[in-house]
């Protein structure tokens, strides 16, 4: 097997509060292979952009350790001039809110300019044309006149489409994009997603998508992470993982979703809410709202382990091997999805 | 007393707005509610439907007497709604209440929460005792879950989802015969979602309350709603039963909102992937709103407008989904469009 694009290795992040440090991050393991989407999935405060931003080096202030490979190469231990040719570059990062990441008061040319004189040195009228280019590639109509204008004058479905030729202008071999479409209406978010598939397919870039929502991420990605806390919790193929979800805590984010489809149901509510980071149990973080809970899930945290008979599955659960084997003989049957977009 | 609790009859609310060019800019009405019409029953709940711009949120003030109508008119239990804010209108607030998206942009950041719930009753009913109103707040933050020991905090100490629970109990204090929540769980993470739509399944089930729902997500509105109507451009495009719209929508417009929304249960889908932004309620297109986006459209649909034609307790403004008959069918699918 090659080697990944990118491997996390037992990243941890600290955040300083003071009086002590908190842990937001504890060991994170995950890996990228060249082409591939990565679906990153969680609740609001699980760690999901943090993971990112550490790894990039975007987090001031914190304390962060482990391992995050490039290539080859560890991230962490750069310096900061080869770590920004890295940064923006091989590496490229879209965020939730165009408008706030772009530059007010620059028109769009030239930011995009920027990224183009950075990365591939190009200035003048070849990066005009580059630019247009990259915006004619996003599917911007009318890209020689957007080239003028000003971010407030663009809606956020072309703003966010400013800021992925910004990232494609690096030409970058994995792209990161952090809730690129929770802005955006469902129709402009149709829009996004289907040009960062075909962007994808024509240029081969691996994608790590960072989305709350269960739906766009199993529309698009090859392999999920699903994370809790901090830690992540069941690593799968998006396939398998919707048809059949390990790990309680997936099972019962997936659960809890109302659907289109089928009859309508009380929704299965996970009870409690998520811990506070200074405030982890000393076992599962779930355990308090776990209905599979057991005196071994409050000794210590579990670790990401492969479950049986389901080599490229892992699920970091105590009773999984209890849990695993009770829903393969109920419900695997008549739970197996046909693979879309394989 | 009649089923129907609240009606609107050709609502409409325009603003008058400057659009850049000449000197104090040029002067244009952007019609943020165009023309909407539709009833509530007691105890319904209408989902509402549509993405940012369309006039959801407008609809929702006009039905509160936040902003007066431009033209139309909103009937609650047969009288209109006053728009004055005077005395009047604080006694129909007192049956008609609010839930927001952001639950902390909604209440009192100095104020513990026992004493936000319960300060429905200071304003309408002030000649309760003081222990009987403590009492009744105590009660309705059983009822929504919230531990006795909460009352005393304040919102910046409660998670997103109790914020929202202290919100449902404050709008229920008064027993309100209409529930207007506009985006009430779009703040929220998917599994306390779940619970706050429980509880007020739960609250409607035990009270009876009617409600206009509204939200950009349409699985949320298909748990909730009742009927659904949903909205383009400050117009109904389309209304019918939950689960006939999603299953079977007749306006291209739905159909695509309904091929885009992303849920984890279909993952073989064909996405119809509309071009172009929502056009600006400012410069609305001729003819039907919808045709500079629409894959199906024909030469009628550009200088047209199309009128909503109902039957069968289904309404559908679209050219190609009414027949010269008056029976509604499904909009074809173009051929034109772009299936990912």
């Amino acid at each position: 097997m090659t080697t990944p694009l990118m491997q996390l290795r037992g990243l941890t992040v600290d955040f300083d509060t003071g009086p002590r440090f908190v842990r937001a991050l504890h060991g994170i393991d995950m890996e990228i292979r060249r082409g591939e989407t990565l679906g990153v999935v969680g609740e609001s405060g699980c760690g999901k952009s943090i993971t990112w931003l550490a790894a990039l080096g975007l987090l001031g202030g914190a304390r962060v350790s482990g391992q995050v490979l490039f290539d080859g190469d560890d991230l962490l231990g750069m310096g900061p001039r080869a770590l920004s040719k890295v940064r923006g570059g091989r590496v490229a990062l879209i965020f939730q809110d165009p408008a706030s990441a772009l530059n007010p008061v620059q028109r769009v040319g030239r930011q995009i300019g920027e990224a183009l004189a950075l990365h591939r040195g190009l200035r003048g009228d070849a990066a005009r044309t580059e630019a247009r280019r990259l915006l004619d590639r996003v599917g911007m109509s009318n890209a020689a006149q957007r080239l003028n204008e000003y971010p407030h004058e663009l809606s956020g479905g072309m703003n966010q489409r400013v800021m992925i030729a910004m990232a494609l202008a690096g030409e970058p071999d994995l792209l990161i994009a952090d809730e690129p479409t929770t802005a955006l209406d469902a129709t402009i978010q149709a829009q996004i997603l289907d040009l960062l598939g075909n962007l994808q397919r024509e240029t081969g870039m691996a994608l790590a998508l960072i989305s709350h929502d269960l739906g766009v991420i199993a529309d698009m990605a090859d392999r999920v992470a699903v994370m809790y806390a901090g830690r992540v919790i069941e690593e799968a193929p998006a396939a398998d993982l919707f048809a059949t979800p390990g790990h309680p805590y997936t099972r019962g984010l997936l659960a809890a979703l109302p659907d289109l489809d089928g009859p309508r149901a009380r929704l299965a509510a996970i009870p409690g809410s998520v811990p506070a980071p200074n405030g982890l149990p000393p076992g599962c973080a779930f355990a308090r709202r776990c209905a599979h809970v057991d005196g071994v899930c409050e000794t210590a945290p579990p670790t990401l382990r492969v479950l049986p008979d389901a080599p490229a599955r892992h699920v970091a659960c105590a009773r999984m091997d209890a849990l695993w084997c009770g829903q393969n003989s109920v419900a695997a049957a008549p739970q197996t999805r046909e693979r879309a977009n394989a | 007393m009649s089923d129907v609790l609240l009606s609107a009859r050709a609502l409409a609310r325009h603003y008058p707005v400057r659009l850049p060019g000449g000197l104090l800019g040029r002067p244009a009405t952007l019609k943020a509610v165009d023309g909407v019409d539709f009833d509530l029953a007691r105890g319904e709940v209408l989902g509402l439907v549509g993405e940012s711009g369309c006039g959801k949120s407008t609809t929702a003030k006009l039905v509160l007497g936040h902003v007066p109508p431009s033209s139309g008119e909103v009937r609650f239990d047969g009288a209109p709604v006053p728009t004055d804010r005077r005395a009047d209108w604080r006694r129909l607030r007192r049956r008609m209440q609010m839930i927001y998206q952001d639950p902390l942009g909604a209440l009192d950041r100095r104020l513990p929460i026992v004493a936000q719930i319960g300060e429905p009753f200071d304003i309408h009913c002030p000649d309760m005792p003081r222990p009987e109103r403590r009492e009744r707040a105590a009660a309705l933050m059983a009822s929504v879950g919230l531990r006795p020991d909460q009352a005393g905090s304040y919102p910046h100490e409660l998670s997103g989802g109790q914020r929202q629970r202290v919100v449902i109990a404050r709008a229920l204090a008064l027993d309100p015969e209409l529930l207007v929540c506009d985006e009430p769980v779009s703040a929220l993470d998917v599994s306390i979602q779940a619970q706050v739509l429980n509880l007020m399944s739960d609250l409607r089930d035990r009270t009876g309350f009617a409600a206009l729902f509204i939200s950009h997500d349409l699985k949320v509105v298909r748990q909730m709603a009742d009927r659904v109507v949903v909205m383009y451009l400050g117009r109904i495009v389309e209304e019918g039963l939950p689960d006939q719209v999603f299953h079977a929508p007749l306006h291209p417009y739905t159909q695509a909102l309904v091929s885009a929304a992303p849920t984890p249960h279909r993952r073989a889908r064909n996405r119809i992937v509309l071009p172009g932004d929502p056009p600006n309620p400012v410069d609305v297109p001729s003819g039907c709103p919808f045709h500079p986006r629409c894959p199906a459209a024909v030469a009628r649909c550009r200088s047209e407008v199309p009128s909503l034609v109902r039957d069968a307790g289904r309404a559908v403004a679209c050219h190609l989904a009414q027949s010269a008959g008056g029976d509604l069918s499904p909009a074809p699918r173009a051929l034109k469009a772009k299936v990912a």
